[in-house]
Order: structure tokens, then sequence, then C-alpha cells
């Protein structure tokens, strides 16, 4: 959006920017130190309150992390493949988008405006129940457990919203582009793919990193709906060791470890997103 | 009203599809009750952190290192870890630590699901502000100065209604994405339209035309947000502002 008497509207800071808005480029690690005292300090408050027969909360985390580790692996796992099936779908739902065919376009456009307003859960309801738990085609039986069923799910927004990227990305190529190809006697499909699109890869890198940051985040809402990832595993934690006082720190660990894992691309995204936007 | 019932009666009877909410009154009332507290709590949650996020905004810009860093950390904790997560830390992990008054906590998970969704929005809405303010070129204010104007009266008359203008976009964004994210409550149990749904469906087992019914009434809600905020967007255009 260019406004005559403004300044460009950035959600992200200018990384030179950010001693002034918001305190030295404590960007990556200061963030992260809050919160992990955070978790320190409520481990030692558990831990101040623990009778002398318990073992220690410390020790319970400690104790209790591989077994976290493998359900923060499967929600990752999951994300990844959303994330690929989004993809691949989004971007053929988004070259639709801009079609020459008028229902092509316009039907694309229902199915964007569909997937990018429901909420998340309620599709991944819809996919969880609806769809067959397996697939019959020959004499083959092809089993569809809840985790792929629910990747779908979380593929389903995925795809309308890189739709809308490729579809923003390819009309923000300027248009003398496409009359240079066009002179250089290229057809359509081909200025698409050999010089379109690969001029867009840049220009969605950062919305598409936003994006899976927001899918690993939203890969908790698989426990919902029955899927045993991280959640899952934390529920079953706490019922085992039925303590008060191991609740905040087991939940304060979990938030970290996505802070950890989520923090880090939101911070690389707001670089990119900065020195595309210099040039 | 009676008719539409019948209607709905009869095309249970010669089709199957079993839409409950429209004769069943007890369904009905539940769906009603559902979405009354979706759009409440949407209501509720928007006008808090509309007023939290601008106040988080404005500590941004305070003089005070520390300050700035907690509420930078503030911000970036609640926009890079899981609503759910947030959800659950909040319901059963501070939940249990609050006294109780007459056998019942506090706060009901309708009251966790205000509190934790107020976080997560005001650090959403304080970025907007943030960077609303800041797109304001440094040369507007200081034209305001030299025509005599106080701070205080800067922000009212110059400051404000620019960032209003540019930040509308996304605080649309934002209030769609609030009404996405309240189907959450269902984790904790929350009565709003997800939730009192998926009661009708396991009672009825009608899951594929409650799912649709479901699917229509949120897509029809962030329509009507959309078309409010387009409204008060040409309300408050400005000759040679914007396109």
């Amino acid at each position: 959006m260019k406004l005559s008497v403004m300044l460009p509207f950035r959600l992200s800071p200018k990384p030179g920017e950010l001693d002034r808005s918001s305190g030295g480029g404590l960007f990556v690690w200061q963030t992260g130190v809050l919160l992990f005292a955070a978790l320190v300090v409520s481990v030692t408050a558990a831990q101040a309150q623990a009778l002398a027969s318990q073992a220690s909360v410390f020790s319970l985390l400690l104790k209790w992390t591989p077994l976290l580790a493998q359900g923060f692996l499967f929600n990752l796992a999951i994300s990844f493949m959303a994330m690929l099936l989004g993809t691949v779908a989004g971007v053929m739902l988004g070259l639709a988008r801009v079609s020459l065919l008028a229902p092509v376009r316009g039907t694309s456009w229902v199915v964007v405006q569909f997937f990018r307003n429901a909420p998340w859960l309620v599709l991944l309801f819809f996919v969880m129940f609806l769809m067959p738990f397996e697939f019959k085609i020959g004499g083959h039986t092809i089993p569809f457990p809840d985790w792929i069923k629910s990747t779908i799910g979380l593929a389903l927004p995925i795809m309308a919203n890189i739709a809308e990227i490729v579809r923003g990305a390819i009309q923000s190529i300027p248009s003398a582009q496409w009359e240079a190809a066009r002179s250089l006697a290229f057809n359509r499909r081909q200025i698409l793919w050999q010089i379109i699109l690969p001029q867009c890869v840049k220009r969605m890198l950062p919305s598409w990193m936003n994006w899976y940051a927001i899918l690993t985040m939203a890969t908790t809402l698989a426990s919902i709906v029955g899927v045993s990832e991280v959640m899952t595993t934390v529920g079953h934690i706490t019922a085992a060791e039925s303590r008060t006082d191991f609740l905040i720190p087991i939940y304060s660990y979990v938030l970290l470890w996505f802070f950890l894992y989520c923090y880090p691309i939101a911070c690389y995204t707001r670089r990119l997103e900065a020195r595309f936007a210099e040039r | 009203m009676d008719s539409i019932s019948a209607w709905f009666k009869w095309l249970h009877q010669t089709s199957g599809i079993k839409l409950t909410i429209f004769y069943d009154s007890y369904d009905r009332s539940r769906f009603i009750e559902g979405l009354i507290t979706t759009l409440e709590l949407s209501a509720i949650v928007i006008v808090l952190s509309l007023f939290f996020g601008a106040i988080v905004a404005w500590l941004y810009g305070s003089k005070q290192i520390w300050l700035r860093r907690f509420v930078s950390a503030f911000v970036q904790l609640f926009r890079n870890t899981p609503p759910l997560v947030q959800i659950y830390f909040f319901y059963f992990a501070i939940g249990p630590l609050l006294p109780k008054v007459g056998g019942a906590p506090i706060l009901g998970s309708l009251g966790w699901a205000i509190v934790a969704l107020t976080l997560l929005e005001t650090a959403f809405t304080a970025e907007i502000f943030r960077a609303g303010v800041e797109a304001v070129p440094k040369a507007t204010i200081e034209a305001a100065q030299a025509l005599g104007y106080s701070r205080a009266q800067i922000f009212r008359w110059v400051v404000f209604p620019l960032a209003l203008r540019v930040t509308m976009p996304a605080l649309n964004n934002n209030l769609v994405n609030l009404v996405k994210t309240t189907t959450l409550g269902y984790a904790i149990a929350v009565p709003e339209l997800l939730y009192m749904s998926g009661q009708i469906w396991s009672e009825q087992v009608n899951v594929t035309e409650m799912m649709i019914v479901l699917l229509i009434t949120y897509i029809s809600i962030v329509g009507v947000i959309n078309q409010m905020m387009q409204w008060c967007e040409k309300k408050l255009y400005v000759p040679g502002f914007g396109q």
C-alpha cells in the first residue's frame, strides 16, 4: 500500500530500527532468556513447596524430556508434511486465481475465501469426521490413520493462504516482464513457469516462512481431535504425576520448546523481509 | 417460524438430512447460546485487547530500557507460542492456584478463555499500533510542533487519525483471526459455538449437517465483519490518503 502522506506500514521493524523501537538487537536471545528465567523461577517455587519425600521438579522434567521430545518431533513431522501438501496445492490454486478462464478464476476465489475464513479447528474436525479411515482401490486397502487426516486438515488453510501469496506475488511482478517474454515468443505456460514464478519465489519466501511458523503452532490442535502429539503427551504426564506444583513447570517447558523453534524462524523472516524491502 | 421447522422436519423424513437446530427447540437454544457466547467472547476480547494493546504500544516508546525489553519479550512470547498451549497453561496450570469462592473457582473456563485470548490479542494489537504510529512521518509531527501543538494535541489530532487509517486493514485481519481463535475454547469446554455444536452432533449423530452449518456460520460472521470494516474504512476516508 503506497500512501502519499505516510511512511510504509510495517509490522516488523527494519533491523536498523530495532535499537530505537524495541530496545536493541535483543530479538534472538533475550526473550528466550526471560522465558527460561520464568521457567526456572516456577521450578524453584514448586521445589520450595514440594515435600522432602517427593522427587524434585527439575528431575521430573528431565525424566519426561525424552517422551516430550518424541511428541514434539511428531508435531514437526506433521508440520513438514502439511506444509509440503499445502504449498503444492496452494501454488496450483494460486495459478488458478490468475487463470484466463473466468469460471476457473471464480471457483478458485470461492475455494480460497472458504478455507481462509473458516476456523482451523473446525476444518480439522471436518476432515477428521468426514474422511474415511481407509480407502479401497481395486483389491488393496489403503489405511488412512488419524495423523494423516489431521495433516490434510491442517494443509487446507495453508493451501488457501499460500494461494493468496502466490497470486499477490504474480501480480506484483511488473507487466513489462510479461510483455518482454511475450515479445520473445514465449507462450503463457512458459512465461508463468520460466519467467514469472522464479521471480516470485524470493518475494514469497518471508510470508511462506511466516505461515510455516503459524502452522507449526497449529499442529497442537491435532491433540483435540485425538492425534497423540506433544499436548497429548503432556496430558498423560500430568495424569501420571498428579502433582499440582508440576503443572506450571511442564506447561512452561512446552511453551519454551515451541518458542525456541518458532522464534528463530520469525527473526529470520523479519531479516529477509527487511533485506528485500531495501532493494 | 412454524413453517420453517415443518419444512426441515419434512426434509429429515424424506431425505434424511437432519438439521435439528431448525425444529428441535432444545438444540436450537443450545446453538444460539453457543453463537452468542462466541460473539460475546470476541467482543469482550477485542475491546480489552485494543485497550491493553494501546498501553503496550505506548510502553514500547518508554525511556526505560528494561521496560521496553519486558514489553518486547511479552509480545514475542505470545506471538511465537501455540495459542492452544497458552490457553492450557492458564486454565490447567494457573487456574488451580487461584483461591476458590464458595467451592467454585473464581474464573471458569469462559473467564480463562477471556484472559488467555486477551493476552494473545494484546500482543498482536500492540504490534499493529506501534507500526501504525511509526508510519507517521517525522516531518508531519515537526510541522505540527511548529504550529504550536502540544504533545497530547499532536497525538490526538495528527498521529492518531493517520495511524488509525493505516492500521485499519491489519486490525480487521486481527479481528477475523480472533473470531477464528475463539474455537480453541472447545478444548477447555467454553460453551461457544463449536463446543455447543459438538454436543448437538454427538447426541443427534448429524456430524455432516452440523459441520456444514458451522462452517457457513463462521464464514458468515467473518463476512459481516469484513463488510463492517470496509464500511468503516470508507467512512474514515480522507482525500489524498491512500490509493
